[in-house]
């Protein structure tokens, strides 16, 4: 897989997660590419934390509202039923336990399900913008992302970059398989039939402990 | 009342040196032309709060390209690079703050409350120097209100009297914004008479407000 295949991947496999009715917030990059693959007969409600509920798909060039767009400054469009509001109301909806589920991007994880996701000092400084609140808010935390950055572990025994929030995450779903976050560390739950349990635990900083009923990945 | 006046008159008491909300999430709902005639006019050494600094060109981004800016606070500043570069050199000294607790802090300026508990933080490097205060055997972060000298807001639509309607997805930090400044300067795309905005539609009540500038009758 190239890297364009292994987020679209990533993305589908995640998407099974969905269960109609939730608020789910999708965090910016490879998370938002969930969105395209809501399973046929659900229906969720995206949160888009700049001020609104019911975030659609990108517009058509006839839709394009230039007052519309999402947390990363990208146009997009909102679907009926769907509701604008202020900052304040947009983070009580993520502070306050009303996102059921979101979906974000790490630079690290470890096993005590800490998530580091928004500095690496000295070099990049970009602010942590409103996953802090995400992490503390969100019923559950899915980290979705490329298993290993060219190689280096960011799967770790303990994050070494400055955290974003500590205990953080649920689960974590990579290219080669579904690790849950538990309180005797990582269980590998599904894994990429392309791969063997050596091989992800090889590409992973921390102890695997491999479910005794592991499926295999499919999306 | 009416508190429509010319974009000059509604800045004139804008000092070097005061501490500025402007409004807008990468620069969508930033009040664009409110932002140029504080560049006209020459203010700097600004303190500003917002939310992100927009893109180099855009929103508040432009006081920061301009070097305008002596102390910022943000949730984001990844989008504008000139930010980040005054950030790592020691020109702009920047406070970076939770989106959700960046909002909430203006709140609690505009409010009159004396603060927020919130769990987010906790743990990381926003909690130094923090109080940490237990809640019923919960543990929160106490953060502090955020209060400015002027706030620069955009609206889609106020009336004479200030009361403001958003579209879109401009109103994120604009509302609470208009709260927690001593002035609150509005630029709105359209200005109607009272009445013209039904009430039980209004997203800002105009007793938040102290100007109201005509931005649509502004060219360029």
């Amino acid at each position: 897989m190239d890297k364009l295949e292994m987020q679209e991947f990533i993305a589908k496999r995640v998407a099974k997660e969905l269960e109609h009715g939730l608020v789910v917030n999708l965090g910016i990059g490879l998370p938002t590419k969930v969105a395209n693959y809501v399973p046929e007969g659900i229906e969720v409600i995206f949160q888009s934390e700049n001020g609104f509920v019911g975030l659609g798909l990108t517009p058509t060039e006839e839709e394009l509202d230039p007052n519309i767009v999402n947390a990363g400054g990208m146009p997009v469009t909102i679907k009926p039923g769907g509701a604008f509001f202020d900052s304040s109301t947009s983070f009580g909806i993520i502070r306050g336990g009303h996102v059921d589920l979101t979906v974000l991007g790490a630079l690290q994880v470890d096993e005590k399900g800490n998530i580091a996701n928004y500095m690496i000092p000295g070099k990049m400084v970009p602010g942590m913008g409103g996953a802090m609140d995400l992490l503390s808010g969100a019923k559950k935390v899915i980290v979705a992302m490329e298993h290993t950055a060219k190689g280096r572990h960011k799967i770790l025994g303990e994050c070494n970059l400055p955290l974003t929030a500590l205990g953080a995450v649920d689960s974590i779903i990579t290219e080669m398989g579904v690790i849950k976050v538990t309180n005797e560390g990582l269980l590998l739950t599904e894994i990429n039939p392309g791969f063997t349990v050596e091989e992800v635990q090889e590409a992973t900083g921390a102890k695997l402990y491999v479910d005794k009923e592991l499926r295999k990945m499919e999306v | 009342m009416d508190k429509v006046i010319g974009i000059n008159e509604a800045i004139k008491d804008i000092r070097d040196g005061d501490t500025l909300m402007i409004g807008g999430f990468m620069a969508n709902g930033a009040p664009e032309k409110l932002v140029d005639a504080l560049i006209a006019k020459g203010i700097k050494d600004i303190i500003l709060i917002s939310t992100d600094t927009g893109l180099v060109t855009t929103g508040s981004g432009k006081l920061i390209s301009r070097k305008l800016v002596k102390k910022l606070y943000a949730s984001h500043i990844g989008t504008n690079k000139e930010t980040g570069r005054q950030m790592n050199e020691g020109e702009t000294e920047v406070e970076l703050v939770p989106q959700g607790t960046l909002v909430e802090r203006i709140r609690a300026g505009g409010y009159g409350l004396g603060g927020i508990l919130t769990k987010t933080g906790l743990g990381t490097l926003v909690e130094e120097g923090k109080q940490r205060i237990t809640v019923d055997g919960e543990e929160y972060l106490l953060e502090t209100p955020l209060k400015a000298d002027f706030a620069l807001i955009h609206a889609a639509k106020a009336d004479r009297n200030g009361n403001l309607v958003y579209k879109g997805s401009t109103n994120n930090f604009n509302n609470v914004m208009t709260a927690a400044a001593n002035v609150t300067i509005v630029e709105a795309d359209e200005v109607v008479e009272n009445g013209e905005i039904d009430p039980n539609f209004v997203h800002t009540p105009g007793v938040f407000v102290n100007h109201v500038v005509d931005g649509g009758a502004i060219n360029g």
